[in-house]
């Protein structure tokens, strides 16, 4: 078997890494110790042991671990021989991982010895822990650690202080052996406490007890036991790096994570005072940066925990709940949560953790509530909370209460006090330890009142023009970018994909901020949705002076609050003329004279300035400004500048100090603040957008707008709505979470620049350096002083986005475009090679990462040895387009050319008719072979999944990753509707994330699913290219797709906004070359696929795609362009004059397409890539595929920017050495449904073949995933979507179901489960009836108790569910079409709900009937708050008055009595009369509008829809 | 976009004409511009694409062709005068004379027609030059540089213009009593007025530069003296010289070539010389015309303007289709038959025609000889029995125009005669640029090549 194996200079970086997990804990609620907790601690794991993952080795696992109470009668028992161990509390118990080196272990050892004495504790003795190795194989085996415990004595010291000083030690420890410790040297401190330990390693849950005979002992006794099961994207997991850390364990990601380290690291400097006193310097650096996310933020927590605060404190510090002014809570509290936000930022990101002190056990959600957490007690006072229900088997009449816990919410449980502290009574404490409230009020400062108007300075407009061109501005910028941010008040919106030179290889100038590219979410952590989940998001932030932190006083909270980052010309005048004692500015011009100095040294004296301002002057806003910018001076790149400033002060332990706010004519764009911000500006005057701004008010562009204030204004809502997005596009929710966080990759920046002034950001194929980024300013300062002639009377015309003379270059051009198209329309293969020839050219002389590729010299073969055209075909398909962002004749013309290449055509997200299944009399097909599966699920049927040949998860989208669609009311067709299962008419929104994907442990769920339903049809996972996409895959492969496909940056879009199209997303050479790297390094290439796409148009471009790591391919615009597309780039406008990219029945006349003219494209792309591998003697894809040391790099010739690029990184071969293979000969991966679901097959089959009616009772556990789709796909195979009569099977099971209970459910499928159900029940569920109750037992209190998982009915288009009791977030989110009757629902119910019934009989959670622009729900609102809690912005509200509403209401609440004898039912029931009034009836606006009209029977006319965004394309 | 869907909505509209009857009577313009609010509703048709393959395809200049239909949409007038005049020195002459490729290359093409790209420019050079905007604009910067442009056609002035725009001191050399070159001599007036010419050279003298007529160069003064006296020297002198057929016959009186017949015609109407030659006359002759392209088009008008009794055209290739085939796609300049104006005004021509012998009497032309001609693969073959002889009164060849090479000038100084027939440099301070460099070509490509000049002349001495 081949080894993993880690390289160096590749593209592969450790901090990529990821993990989510299964995580939660039991405890004895009265403190009483068992062995019981702990082997059903044990227990638990074993049951969520489907959340974790095994490595290539198919026998590693990625980590197991046990966190509990330190089991003092255990090591009495153990130790009587050795030492004797003082009283309880009275020594602490250290858990240690050596390496097998006895040498090592015993210099470690007197080390340990010295400091525990110099600290004044005490060394009692060591024990070996016993551990048994046969359980362990390949990666586990090799690393296996010597595992000891260490006793301490706490001696004379304080019992109060004794964990601090145990803190103080281990920090000692571990930094003196990290000096001279080798890497691969693993030493290792798990757990050193008095009160806790942890058991950990790189296991599985089963193997954790085998491992550690310790564990299987009855004396082994704890009150508690905290338990985590790792699911780690990579392969390369490490003891060390399992869970729990020494507090916590955690289920999730932080996006913030940079930043989060970069401001403690700042903040490490002015941490002094305190209860540490002396001793903080024995612990700092507070944060250990090898260690993962939840790493780090166990040490941060640490830090907090000993210097004073207690665990419930720190977590509410960490990671707040979300208090916008719309959400209730108490004025202390809100209060406490601002004041704090001034110390911490909030670590962000989808987080579960359950964390211990030793007296509190808790979990807490972040405030998206993102990961699920459950929680059952019993009777006998044990809690029993995972991220799954169903973790131990408890018997019904035994349980108290079942519940879980929402967005922001906390559950603790005291030992001390016996008892669970409810979330607001532990909160309401801590918010009142101090006068916060107070402390707030005292100190807050205020920068401007309430609705002054903007005002502007004017600027003479031969000096606008002036600065304009010293700053790079272009006529395109002032017309295309900024006027629409202007007029709308968001960002521009575009479509087509990037087809231009990425900036180092450009030939024109670019401003630095081109040279970032930012990063986005994709599998291991969910994106946001700005828009419909706008009361987590948040722009507040503070500047100013940070004060030391460990202790609470009011000066903590620094009270210069900004409402958002963007300051007007008053705001800045205030700033720099403070009128405050704590508020002292100093302002630095960001100017370079280059006839005299370097930017080096320029650079250094600014930062000097800045330091002495600081130090001397006391200075706390440092303003740097490049309005003084001359003849002579030329400004200096502000995020160089600024970027510079941040981590110079980092250094200097000055950050804290001061503000860095600057003052700009650079900035212009989205992007250009989100980069400011990312690398650490607190806010930005950008002065010459404003200007630019009253130009376009002066010349008239601007009708609506009273004032050029009021312009200002509508630009700044439009940047502060694009950073939202930005935000959300990383899965970050507040600005104060996005500072300095550095989510973006440079990509052209040599390693020094990036090293000093952009220290940790990912820069991989090296480009510029200072002197380069010099000598492009001066290049763009000489527009502006040109030393002859007038200044030019107009900017130049741009290009980025509409091709323009002189402007950048694109691919896609006049003469390409015609070239390609005539050598289709004359099937003419000499002027397809004209094609290609220019194409390549461009590459070469100005263009793409793949133009500075070239193939080595190598033996060739004959081109008739060569795999045939045929054969290579097959490797072929179409991007993902729906019918929606393309016509329907486009869309079946491609679906044709495929299937009769024997290719693959994409569905895109829309759905598919399904008369396209069946095949056309002359032979032909229109059924596309690949399936997609996007995050708004529009047409996943079953029957859509089974007439697939291969199922796409769409994660994110090249030319938009992280980002929703939405498709507005005037293109959705009666057609469109019908195969979207929605309205006509009805605006349709994709959300950001897939509900159900918001960790790789949910993508390995999703899989699981459509394997199940689809009879292990291949699924395949798009990712887009980005930092880190190699470790995603890695994670695709762990999860079972069978093929991944890696997209580039420049794929196309119906419409996204055009900061999207240009800014996120890699160039695919990267991403590609990262997975397969990684991939290969890992030992999983072989059991997966991998595609690639992106602007491929050549054989050459085929042929590099193979040697980096690609065997399939992926064409989307070139195909459009044979059909006819001359890349107009108004897909968002359903303008297409050549009727491709539009639903507009007279434009759709114009399509003048053929499949032969894709068919003859494919076979000339196929061909020419022959030719290239004969060249280099390959005669099949096979062989050639990741041989990348037949490839080259060459120097970029006469490209004074692009000289110092170097693709080593990207070309490495050391991965090739280990002999692991290098592609995949396996199509599908096959998943075993679940034993209980194959015991249902046969009945199932009787049913559909007898027409008989079968019943079926089983128990069902949590490890039964998925129970339902498998014979529903068989069902829908044989009947098809209308399935088998009602009631055909019926399935009663009892107990907690599995994930995905009855995903997919075909009609005529009744499911009764009597117990519980974790997340996505009814998934996609496309008829049948699942009726789930409570057990009697509990029923009476079924309203309270949930007894369904989040994200329940995510996509059904039919059928009914009905559950007597509460189900958890985001019930029937995408609903399109069935029904639910359910008592009760958390947070973002109804969410984008485009059709169906919903009644709720209870209370619904935050944020009801967000996006919903279909269907009706009910609401029972007794206490009529209903309407605090609806996101009205989409729907209205109204009482249920018509006959009809009654009738549909009571039919549905008798049945659902019936079905599930509910309480809540009988009583609304029994007193009909005064209860149906209580109801409110949801209704979407645009629904409500629709249904009206078609009750006129009117015509259906164009609607023009004002909320914003996109419509999907891909 | 302008306005969305207008192209399907509203239809190309083409220019007025005046009346046939009308316009033979004098040398007035034939075009009529379509007024103001129409054109903005034409430029509302523009799609503004992603790829505009009338500014990065079509036109030579490179206008920004959708920006400028925006601004005229949205009634920016002098906005849309400032960029057309960034990329187009002479949008007046272009707007009158240039064939347009960019209509030709417009999306619209594909499924409807074109936006009238040629008419909104025309309008906005035209209503600058009403509203005043047109000024003359003084460098910010003089430099002490002198440069010498030779020829005052087109690329001479654009050059000339661009160069002292910059600030350098420029002086244009012309051998002709009046500037303007072919514009000035070669289009007849009632395509372009003269008066457009007038305004425009107006604004370079303003701007600067100096200007000497009735100087030859070779002639009145040395390119050594040029050399010395100037820091640049560039060769802007045309193609002035007028291809002929050698064929039995040719020195026959009646015989002429376009280029001196349409001259002569344009020196009368503008007053230079009082009295056409009698042999130049077509007054009550048959005339008979030998090429068809635009220049034998414009001898067609004249000589129906000169009262000439019959005028026939001869052209040796087929008649074009009348719609592009397959192989002549979209965006190319089309192949296709466009009817003249002149062809509207009476004229006739005969296709796939060649002259085979000229007759005369009296040492006059009497009439011309021709056969008809069978195509295949780009070459002809002669039909046997086709002959045909007409009758003639006078003969004007239009045949093209080629660098007047007998100058032993051109053998100097680093200069030269390339194998193609046209002038190269390679003395480092002498540029040739224009139909001189390049051969005969379209006025949209000599201010091209007027203004590319200038920047290599800039890039030699800044």
């Amino acid at each position: 078997m081949q080894k993993p194996y880690i390289g160096s200079n590749n593209l592969y970086d450790q901090s990529f890494e990821h993990d989510n997990c299964g995580i939660g804990f039991t405890a004895n609620i009265d403190g009483t110790r068992s062995h019981k907790i702990v082997s059903d601690g044990i227990r638990m794991l074993v049951n969520l042991e489907h959340r974790g993952a095994v490595g290539g080795d198919n026998s590693t696992g990625d980590g197991a671990g046990l966190l509990m109470e330190i089991p003092d009668k255990f090591f009495r028992s153990q130790l009587t021989s050795k030492f004797t161990l003082p009283q309880e509390g009275k020594y602490a118990t250290g858990m240690i991982f050596f390496p097998e080196n006895n040498s090592f272990i015993k210099k470690c050892k007197s080390i340990i010895h010295q400091i525990v004495e110099k600290e004044e504790a005490e060394v009692l003795g060591w024990r070996s822990v016993p551990t048994d190795k046969r359980c362990l194989q390949g990666l586990a085996l090799r690393t296996e650690p010597v595992v000891k415990q260490i006793f301490i004595g706490r001696n004379k010291i304080d019992e109060s202080s004794f964990a601090r000083k145990l803190y103080v030690i281990r920090r000692q420890i571990e930094k003196e052996v990290d000096e001279w410790r080798r890497e691969d040297d693993i030493f290792y401190i798990a757990s050193l406490s008095e009160k806790i330990i942890v058991y950990k390693g790189l296991l599985t849950g089963t193997q954790l007890p085998q491992f550690y005979t310790d564990l299987q002992n009855d004396d082994f006794q704890s009150a508690f036991a905290i338990i985590h099961q790792r699911f780690s994207t990579n392969t390369l997991p490490t003891w060390h790096r399992a869970q729990p850390m020494r507090y916590i364990a955690h289920n999730g990601e932080f996006n913030t994570l940079q930043g989060n380290i970069n401001r403690m690291k700042a903040r490490e400097a002015t941490l002094s005072s305190g209860k540490f006193g002396d001793n903080v310097e024995k612990i700092k650096p507070v944060i250990d940066i090898s260690g993962s996310d939840s790493a780090i933020f166990d040490n941060v927590l640490e830090f907090y925990l000993n210097g004073g605060r207690r665990i419930p404190h720190v977590m509410m510090m960490m990671v707040p709940e979300a208090y916008s002014p719309e959400i209730q809570m108490s004025a202390d509290k809100r209060a406490f949560y601002e004041f704090h936000s001034a110390i911490m930022e909030p670590w962000d990101g989808p987080a579960a953790l359950v964390f211990s002190d030793g007296r509190y056990i808790g979990a807490t959600l972040d405030r998206n509530g993102l990961r699920p957490i459950r929680y059952t007690l019993t009777k006998e006072g044990q809690v029993v909370l995972a991220s799954e229900t169903g973790v131990l088997d408890i018997d019904a009449d035994k349980i108290q209460k079942k519940g879980r816990i929402k967005g922001g919410k906390m559950f603790l449980v005291d030992l001390k006090q016996q008892r669970i502290v409810p979330d607001n009574e532990i909160k309401a404490k801590i918010s009142r330890r101090y006068p916060y409230r107070q402390w707030v009020e005292r100190m807050r400062i205020k920068l401007r009142g309430l609705f002054s108007p903007s005002t502007m300075p004017k600027m003479d407009s031969k000096e606008l023009l002036r600065k304009q061109l010293c700053f790079g501005y272009t006529d395109e910028e002032v017309k295309h970018l900024i006027l629409p941010m202007v007029k709308t008040g968001q960002e521009a919106i575009g479509s087509m994909g990037n087809d231009t030179a990425i900036p180092i290889m450009s030939q024109k100038t670019k401003n630095l901020f081109n040279y970032f590219k930012q990063q986005f979410a994709q599998v291991t952590n969910p994106p946001i949705d700005p828009l419909r989940e706008e009361l987590v998001m948040s722009l507040e932030s503070f500047v100013g002076r940070e004060y030391d932190s460990i202790g609470e006083n009011p000066q903590n909270y620094r009270g210069l609050k900004l409402h958002h980052p963007v300051l007007s010309f008053d705001d800045l005048e205030r700033l720099k003329h403070p009128d405050h004692p704590d508020l002292k500015s100093a302002e630095l011009d960001i100017l370079f004279q280059p006839e005299q100095e370097n930017l080096e040294t320029r650079l250094e004296t600014i930062f000097a300035e800045a330091k002495r301002q600081i130090k001397i002057n006391d200075v706390s806003l440092l303003i740097l400004t490049d309005r003084n910018l001359n003849k002579n001076q030329v400004p200096i790149p502000v995020i160089l500048a600024a970027s510079g400033l941040n981590h110079y002060l980092i250094a200097e332990g000055l950050r804290t100090r001061a503000a860095i706010i600057v003052e700009t004519g650079e900035v212009r764009e989205v992007m250009h603040f989100a980069l400011l911000l990312g690398y650490g500006t607190d806010a930005i005057c950008p002065y010459l957008a404003f200007q630019t701004v009253r130009k376009l008010y002066n010349s008239d562009y601007l009708s609506r707008a009273n004032t050029p204030g009021d312009a200002m204004d509508s630009y700044i809502t439009a940047v502060k709505k694009g950073l939202l997005k930005t935000f959300s596009r990383m899965g970050i929710s507040t600005v104060h979470g996005f500072f300095g966080t550095q989510i973006f990759e440079a990509v052209g920046l040599n390693e020094k620049v990036v090293d000093k002034y952009f220290t940790g950001t990912p820069s991989r194929i090296g480009g510029m350096g200072l002197k380069e980024i010099a000598r492009e300013s001066r290049l763009m300062h000489k527009k502006a002083f040109p030393g002859h002639g007038n200044l030019p009377g107009l900017l130049e015309a741009g290009g980025e986005y509409r091709i323009r003379k002189d402007g950048e270059k694109h691919f896609w051009n006049a003469k390409t475009i015609y070239k390609l198209q005539y050598s289709v329309r004359q099937n003419d293969y000499k002027e397809f090679k004209d094609f290609s020839h220019q194409i390549n050219a461009m590459q070469q002389d100005a263009g793409l990462i793949r133009g500075l590729i070239d193939f080595k010299e190598r033996e060739s073969v004959s081109i008739e040895e060569v795999e045939a055209v045929d054969s290579i075909v097959t490797r072929f398909a179409t991007a993902a387009m729906s019918m929606g962002s393309i016509s329907k004749e486009a869309h079946e013309t491609i679906a044709i050319a495929m299937n009769r290449l024997g290719g693959k055509s994409n569905s895109g997200e829309g759905g598919e008719d399904p008369a396209r299944f069946q095949d056309l009399p002359n032979g032909d097909s229109k059924c596309s072979a690949i399936k997609q599966v996007a995050s708004g699920r529009f047409g996943v049927t079953t029957e859509y999944l089974r007439n697939a040949r291969e199922i796409q998860i769409k994660m994110a989208q090249g030319a938009k990753p992280g980002e929703g669609g939405q498709l507005p009311g005037h293109k959705v067709s009666e057609e469109i509707a019908r195969i979207r299962h929605t309205t006509p008419g009805v605006t349709l929104i994709s959300p950001p994330p897939h509900h159900d994907i918001y960790s790789i442990e949910d993508l390995a769920q999703l899989i699981y699913d459509l394997k199940s339903v689809s009879d292990n049809q291949r699924v395949s996972v798009k990712l887009v290219s980005e930092a880190g996409v190699g470790t995603v895959a890695a994670g695709v492969a762990k999860a079972k797709a069978d093929m991944v496909l890696i997209s580039g940056q420049d794929g196309g879009t119906g419409a996204s906004p055009l900061t999207a199209i240009k800014h996120a997303g890699l160039p695919w050479e990267l991403g590609l070359a990262e997975a397969q790297q990684t991939l290969v390094q890992n030992c999983l290439r072989d059991q997966i696929r991998v595609q690639v796409d992106g602007q491929l148009r050549t054989g050459r471009d085929l042929a590099i795609a193979t040697l980096l790591g690609a065997e399939e391919y992926g064409f989307g615009t070139s195909v459009l362009v044979t059909l006819g597309c001359v890349l107009m780039r108004k897909c968002h406008k359903n303008t297409c004059p050549v009727g491709i990219a539009t639903q507009d029945p007279n434009l759709r006349k114009n399509f003048k397409g053929k499949p032969e003219y894709v068919e003859r494209f494919l076979r000339f792309l196929a061909q020419d890539f022959r030719e290239t591998m004969a060249q280099l003697g390959f005669r099949t894809v096979d062989e050639m595929v990741g041989h990348v040391d037949a490839l080259d790099f060459k120097k970029a010739i006469n490209h004074w920017k692009a000289e110092n690029v170097n693709l080593a990184k990207l070309l490495n071969a050391d991965h090739l050495k280990n002999d692991a293979p290098l592609c995949s000969a396996d199509d599908t991966t096959e998943i075993k449904p679940a034993d209980l679901e194959l015991e249902l097959v046969e009945p199932v089959q009787q049913a559909i073949n007898k027409n008989k009616k079968v019943k079926i009772v089983r128990n069902i556990r949590n490890v039964h995933r998925t129970v339902g789709s498998y014979i529903s796909g068989k069902i829908v195979d044989s009947k098809g979507l209308k399935g088998l009569p009602e009631d055909s099977v019926k399935l009663q099971l009892h107990g907690s179901a599995g994930q995905s209970v009855g995903a997919f459910l075909a009609s005529g499928i009744s499911m009764e489960i009597e117990g519980d159900a974790n997340d996505y029940l009814g998934k996609g569920m496309s008829g049948g009836r699942i009726i789930l109750k409570a057990p009697e037992e509990i029923r009476s209190n079924t309203q309270t108790d949930i007894i369904c998982g989040n994200v329940a009915l995510y996509g059904a288009t039919q059928g009914e569910v009905f559950i007597n009791g509460s189900a958890g977030e985001r019930f029937a989110v995408r609903n399109s079409g069935a029904t639910a009757v359910v008592e009760g629902v958390g947070d973002h119910g109804c969410e984008y709900m485009t059709g169906g019934t919903v009644i709720v009989l209870g209370e619904t959670g935050k944020n009801f009937a967000a996006g919903m622009t279909g269907g009706i729900a009910y609401v029972y609102d007794p206490a009529e708050r209903f309407d605090t809690n609806c996101n009205l912005d989409m729907v209205i509200l109204e009482s249920v008055w018509k006959q009809e509403d009654k009738d549909i209401l009571k039919k549905l609440i008798t049945k659902h009595n019936q079905y599930t004898n509910s309480y809540q039912a009988e009583k609304i029931l029994k007193n009909w009369d005064a209860n149906h009034p209580l109801f409110v009836k949801v209704v979407p606006i645009d629904y409500k509008k629709v249904l009206e009209r078609m009750e006129m029977k009117e015509g259906r006319e164009k609607e023009t829809v004002s909320a914003t965004e996109e419509v999907y394309f891909d | 976009m302008t306005k969305e869907y207008n192209f399907t909505r509203i239809q190309k509209k083409e220019p007025t004409k005046r009346k046939v009857n009308d316009r033979v009577q004098d040398f007035q313009e034939i075009e009529k511009a379509l007024p103001e609010q129409i054109l903005q509703q034409q430029a509302s048709r523009c799609m503004d694409c992603g790829v505009a393959f009338c500014h990065s395809f079509g036109c030579p200049l490179a206008n920004r062709i959708p920006d400028i239909n925006t601004l005229v949409y949205r009634g920016k007038w002098r906005e849309a005068l400032e960029m057309l005049h960034a990329t187009n020195n002479f949008p007046e002459f272009t707007g009158k004379l240039c064939p347009a490729l960019c209509e030709a290359s417009c999306t619209l093409e594909l499924d409807y027609t074109s936006v009238a790209i040629k008419q909104i420019e025309n309008k906005i050079v035209e209503k600058g030059w009403q509203e005043g905007w047109i000024k003359p604009q003084q460098p910010d910067i003089q430099l002490s540089q002198k440069i010498a442009i030779i020829g005052s056609g087109p690329t001479g002035l654009t050059a000339a213009q661009e160069l002292a725009r910059t600030g350098f001191q420029v002086t244009v050399f012309e051998k002709s009593a009046q500037l303007g070159g072919l514009l000035r001599y070669g289009i007849p007036d009632f395509k372009m007025d003269k008066k457009i010419l007038g305004r425009r050279l107006q604004q370079l003298y303003d701007e600067g530069i100096r200007f000497e007529t009735r100087v030859e160069i070779g002639r009145d003064i040395s390119v050594r003296y040029l050399l010395r006296s100037f820091d640049a020297v560039l060769f802007a002198v045309g193609t002035p010289k007028s291809k002929r057929l050698d064929l039995p016959g040719n020195s026959l009186k009646g015989i002429t070539s376009a280029h001196q017949y349409l001259t002569q015609q344009n020196k009368l109407n503008s007053g230079e010389i009082s009295k056409i030659k009698e042999e130049l006359n077509a007054r009550n002759k048959d005339v008979v015309i030998i090429g068809g392209g635009d220049t034998g088009s414009d001898c067609m008008g004249t000589a129906l303007r000169q009262g000439a009794a019959s005028v026939t055209m001869l052209e040796i290739l087929p008649k074009p289709p009348q719609k592009r085939s397959s192989n002549d796609p979209w965006p190319l300049y089309p192949h296709i038959f466009r009817k003249s104006s002149s062809m509207e005004e009476g004229g006739e021509i005969l296709w796939s025609t060649l002259t085979t012998e000229f007759i005369g009497e009296k040492n006059n032309i009497k009439a011309v000889k021709t056969k008809q001609v069978q195509w295949s693969d780009g070459n002809f073959e002669t039909i046997p029995g086709s002959e045909k002889q007409l009758a003639a009164g006078l003969v004007i060849q239009s045949l093209g125009f080629e660098l007047d090479t007998d100058k032993g000038l051109y053998s100097h100084h680093g200069m030269l005669i390339s194998d193609d027939g046209n002038l190269r440099s390679h003395n480092s301070r002498i540029f040739t640029a224009g139909d001189c460099a390049t051969g005969p070509s379209l006025i949209v490509n000599t201010i091209n090549e007027g203004r590319q000049a200038a920047q290599k002349i800039i890039k030699k001495l800044l």
